[in-house]
């Protein structure tokens, strides 16, 4: 039987920046369902704080969570988490790890308390603890008024928050929260992300936050690791990945974009298509100061009047943007 | 202000040992089950040959004219026979949603995500069954061979018998067994636990069935090991140094038993996993 650290509270959470350390380390890790690799030569170091897995559907993002929890036997590879080999001390690390998983679960026939402080007994919180810790932790998630109900009676959105709560009730070190906004109307999905922000900003709870959305890594992560076709595409912090080199501009034209998409691509542009007809053209430093002026203050733009000159393509709307997590997703998944 | 600013505080107290997981899921359970009020009705009704037998010890005890009915060792093997019924109907009712509640409501990786492993999560859902059902089949044997103590006012009668007390001990604990292990497997098979029932019900008549037909047909009641109610009845009565029902070799008797609690630890292990992978 393994014994754990007992009668003593759990060191706080480290901060973030003072601990360089990765909470997850991942070295080779290959994963394989039948024929298909889920996972393919993983290596990646998730840092403390919050950290994005985003990927489209099918990356990898889940099958990575599962198999750090133990739940998948990886065919190769290595992994720690919070400095424990996950192979060797597959239960140690459950008990300071939460895990909001991607599905709805529950445990039939309780009401929304007693689970909670049934998933605190089951990490080892003595019950009158645990029980005072799910009032808590209800309250926290904005449950603590349905806290009485039965679980079979929850909206989506409020098995989300029960999902989130039971995750938390036994103060874990890191957290595994899988597509926490499924099904989540905006306004519930404002307030999760609003809790996870909390949770890793100001709670000092590191985690790992997978989702296919990216305005809900961009707003709730500070780093991110881009998983796609099971293996990592990009990785680091967001706003260094945002501020690479160069320059994003919106540009809308008259007529069929993808004729001009393709000239553009042709030149050595990486740009795309968004669901508006805008494309956003990333125009690096090199391309931006060839064959322009040193004194232009915007030769990416010069050059794109140039280009659509050139292809007598009409320039409705041209503007400098703000690159965006999902400029750096595009061109991590190899979409540009 | 945001319900969330109300606070989230880290925890600061105990942590009980890993492996202790088992006892808060046989306690929830047991807790869910006996705040049923048709169960504690179905609970009471088995203990109903109980005080019949009870009656019978103390008449038997007390009128001479009613000595024919002082209790043999075969009087507890009998009792633990008519208890069998009880044993099926208890099974079905506390085990058949015991794994398959927890697939319908992907409950499987909320458990295996927690500091316990899969063999923590089955004994715990285990030791749920095993202990209703040692509770109407060990526990009223016991009481008894207490009652007939207390009646007859000496422990003659269990000093003479001795051999029942293991006797009583092990037939409980191989029918509990037997059927505890069964039904978690069944259990680990479905997401529906009516389904589970059913499929429980129809395996023990369904066997037997196919038993007395080839009993039937041969003359020989030496198959009678398709049967686990029946495997387990010779059994029985092996332990119970009776003479054996069937043409039916009490080790294979024993190995049937066996090899299902054996075969329904191998599904459990297959089957309770904190992730279903379809490939």
């Amino acid at each position: 039987m393994l014994e754990m650290a007992h009668d003593a509270s759990p060191p706080a959470a480290p901060d973030a920046s003072l601990v360089t350390d990765p909470v997850v380390q991942c070295d080779q890790l290959s994963v394989r369902y039948g024929k298909n690799w889920a996972l393919k030569d993983v290596s990646a170091a998730f840092r403390p704080g919050a950290v994005g897995l985003l990927g489209p559907n099918g990356a990898g993002k889940s099958t990575l969570i599962k198999t750090l929890l133990g739940f998948v036997t990886p065919d190769k590879g290595t992994m720690r988490v919070l400095g424990l080999d996950v192979a060797a001390s597959p239960l140690e690390i459950r008990a300071r790890v939460g895990y909001m998983p991607e599905s709805d679960s529950h445990i039939p026939g309780m009401n929304a308390v007693s689970f909670v402080a049934y998933c605190g007994q089951l990490c080892g919180l003595p019950p009158a603890d645990a029980m005072q810790r799910a009032h808590e932790v209800l309250y926290y998630v904005g449950l603590g008024e349905a806290r009485y109900r039965n679980l079979e009676t929850y909206s989506t959105g409020m098995k989300q928050r029960i999902k989130l709560a039971q995750a938390l009730v036994h103060d874990p070190d890191l957290l595994f929260l899988d597509e926490p906004t499924n099904g989540m109307d905006p306004k519930g999905r404002d307030e999760m992300l609003e809790l996870i922000r909390d949770l890793a900003h100001h709670k000092n709870v590191n985690l790992i936050l997978s989702s296919h959305l990216l305005p809900d890594v961009e707003y709730t992560c500070d780093h991110v690791v881009v998983v796609d076709k099971g293996a990592v595409a990009t990785a680091g912090p967001i706003q260094a990945l945002k501020g690479t080199r160069g320059r994003v501009y919106e540009l809308r034209i008259k007529g069929d974009p993808s004729a001009f998409i393709g000239v553009l691509r042709q030149e050595g542009f990486d740009c795309h298509d968004t669901d508006e007809d805008v494309i956003r053209v990333f125009v690096t430093q090199m391309a931006r100061t060839d064959g322009a002026p040193v004194h232009d203050p915007d030769p990416g733009a010069r050059m794109l009047f140039r280009l659509a000159a050139r292809e007598r393509v009409q320039v409705r709307h041209l503007r400098p943007s703000v690159p965006t997590l999902e400029d750096v997703f595009a061109r991590a998944v190899g979409e540009v | 202000m945001p319900i969330h600013d109300q606070g989230y505080r880290r925890y600061g107290g105990t942590r009980a040992a890993v492996g202790r997981a088992w006892q808060v899921i046989a306690g929830a359970g047991i807790r869910s089950i006996i705040s049923k009020r048709a169960f504690i009705a179905l609970m009471l009704f088995a203990w109903a040959p109980f005080l019949v037998r009870a009656v019978q010890i103390y008449v038997s005890a007390n009128f001479q004219q009613a000595a024919f009915l002082a209790p043999k060792g075969e009087t507890f093997r009998e009792f633990l026979d008519q208890q069998g019924v009880f044993v099926f109907f208890v099974t079905i009712w506390v085990g058949a949603g015991l794994i398959a509640n927890d697939r319908r409501a992907n409950a499987l990786q909320l458990y295996l995500s927690k500091p316990l492993t899969a063999a923590e999560y089955i004994a715990g859902k285990m030791a749920i069954l095993f202990l209703f059902l040692a509770f109407v089949t060990w526990a009223p044997a016991m009481g008894l061979l207490l009652v007939q103590a207390i009646f007859a006012g000496s422990f003659a009668f269990i000093r003479n018998n001795a051999y029942l007390l293991p006797a009583i001990t092990l037939f409980s604990l191989a029918q509990v067994l037997l059927a505890s292990s069964t039904m978690l497997a069944l259990s680990s098979l479905s997401k529906s636990s009516r389904f589970v029932g059913i499929m429980y019900a129809g395996l023990m008549f369904f066997t037997a069935a196919l038993f007395q037909a080839l009993r039937g047909i041969t003359g020989s009641s030496g198959f009678a090991w398709l049967s686990p109610g029946d495997a387990l009845e010779q059994l029985g009565d092996v332990i119970f140094r009776l003479e054996p029902r069937y043409d039916l070799s009490p080790a294979i008797a024993a190995l049937t038993v066996v090899v299902l609690i054996a075969g329904s630890g191998g599904i459990l292990a297959r089957r309770v996993k904190g992730v279903e992978i379809v490939t």
